[in-house]
């Protein structure tokens, strides 16, 4: 026997749960589930864990809730309280315990709804439905209202009451629709895409009262989502009561807390603009005095200055000084005109001395060749019978070469 | 200067810029005029704005030709 045992693979306890912990971690199913029962054994553990059972009418499954999912439970579980819980089931391998380990609790009735809430939620906000850039801008002076929301009831009366008070002469156009049941959600959406059809409002408030999350439901339907992302026409949703959340308070250009709050977005007090644009309008002349003002004393300054006072007093100095200048002007005129006289005549006596007028007075003179007029200064420039012009003191001889001499000392 | 397409909410914002502007003081005499005009026409239409329209509340109806505005009763005159 204990031979037998040796040769199969003996596992510890440890080994085991382990195993077991590991199959059950690949299980899709048990890795990502929702199930429904009754609160049993419920601890509210000091470290801020919820230990406790689900139970139905033949089964008993243990549950843990972690502090981190724990903390943001909106409600305090408590025994016997029916809910639908979300999370994975795993081993709590110390004492080979397997458990669910929850991450959400709904209690149950709207469970359902509320999933079908947080899919359409996951799946548009994707899709960017809810993106703040794709917000538009409230106008601050709508001309005209557009209210979808049931024409009976307090929501219409108070959203009117709360407009009329802030600005009477307000313009309100009611798109009465069903704001619960089966019809609701397409009549939401309609009155919507016909706003946007009529263009004849600058702002739409999709509003409604409070009640329970199947009252509010329609407000989460795609179609209504989808109608209110399409509006170009500004859209403020005011749903339920300020903790209630719907899709269509995501989707919307503004999410009001309540129906009277929403016409508050939508309308400024006229009390409040009017004192706005009388503030500017004071500020604008007190801009303007200060500015005329400014300009009314440098001018006086300006006036008030010696160019003004004895305008020709400037004019008179400067004749005084072109006087003066002038003077200075043709004396230093006249100077520079004998200094040429002086330089002239000494430049005409050094040219006396060296024109050669004076050389043929003393008997030399000038040859020249009679063919081109070239100047004669050596017998080689000519040969026997060139014809020459010799000029003299008196005039001028023509000459023919009838013999060329050279001297033995040249 | 045409005024149609300007909204409240612009002609708002034009006023203030031009009150910044004129307050700096750094404009000319004849550009401080000239701002100081277009503000007093821009004020000159908020005001208008403000009185234009007249109170209406209504619920549309649609009906064969369209949609028919009815007059709802004056809840909002209690107040």
């Amino acid at each position: 026997m204990l031979k037998m045992m040796s040769r199969m693979n003996i596992l510890t306890v440890s080994e085991l749960n382990k195993h077991i912990k590991d199959l059950i971690s690949k299980d899709a199913v048990l890795s990502g589930l929702w199930v429904k029962g009754e609160i049993s054994n419920f601890k509210n553990h000091y470290s801020g864990h919820f230990y406790f059972s689900l139970k139905d009418e033949k089964s008993l499954l243990k549950c843990v809730m972690f502090r981190s999912n724990a903390s943001l439970l909106p409600f305090m579980p408590e025994d016997g309280m029916k809910v639908i819980i979300r999370g994975y089931v795993s081993v709590f391998e110390r004492d080979g315990q397997y458990q669910l380990y929850a991450e959400e609790m709904q209690p149950d009735g709207i469970g359902a709804l509320y999933i079908a809430f947080e899919k359409l939620k996951k799946k548009l906000e994707a899709e960017g439905l809810f993106d703040a850039s794709k917000k538009k801008k409230i106008p601050y002076l709508p001309r005209a209202i557009g209210v979808v929301t049931s024409s009976t009831g307090a929501v219409i009366r108070d959203i009117i009451n709360v407009l009329s008070r802030r600005f009477y002469n307000v313009n309100l156009k009611l798109y009465p629709v069903q704001v619960q049941g089966e019809q609701a959600a397409g009549q939401i959406a309609a009155a919507v895409r016909r706003l946007n059809e009529l263009d004849n409002v600058d702002v739409i408030i999709v509003a409604r009262g409070g009640g329970s999350l199947e009252d509010l439901w329609p407000f989460n339907e795609e179609i209504v989502a989808r109608s209110i992302y399409e509006s170009w026409i500004p859209v403020i949703s005011a749903v339920g009561h300020e903790t209630d959340f719907t899709i269509a308070d995501f989707v919307a250009d503004m999410r009001a807390p309540t129906p009277s709050a929403a016409a508050e977005l939508a309308m400024p007090e006229r009390a409040v603009v009017e004192n706005r644009l009388d503030s500017l309008m004071l500020r604008l002349r007190n801009a303007i005095m200060k500015k005329t003002s400014m300009e009314r004393l440098s001018l006086k300054r300006i006036e008030g200055s010696v160019a003004f006072r004895q305008p020709f007093n400037r004019i008179y100095q400067d004749r005084m000084l072109l006087d003066v200048q002038k003077k200075y002007m043709q004396k230093a005129l006249s100077a520079l005109n004998t200094n040429y006289r002086n330089r002239l005549s000494l430049l005409a006596a050094t040219l006396d001395t060296l024109s050669p007028l004076k050389s043929l007075a003393r008997g030399y003179s000038i040859t020249k060749s009679k063919k081109d007029g070239s100047l004669i200064k050596s017998i080689h420039a000519v040969s026997v019978g060139d014809r020459l012009e010799i000029s003299l003191t008196d005039g001028r001889l023509g000459c023919t070469v009838d013999s060329i001499g050279e001297d033995n000392n040249g | 200067m045409d005024n149609r397409e300007v909204t409240f909410e612009q002609a708002m914002a034009e006023l203030e810029e031009i009150v910044k502007r004129l307050e700096k003081g750094e404009l000319t005499l004849d550009e401080s005029i000239s701002c100081f005009r277009r503000g007093v026409e821009l004020t000159k239409y908020c005001n208008r704005k403000l009185d234009e329209a007249e109170r209406s509340i209504t619920m549309l109806i649609e009906g064969e030709n369209g949609v028919t505005e009815k007059e709802l009763p004056d809840m909002g005159q209690g107040r």
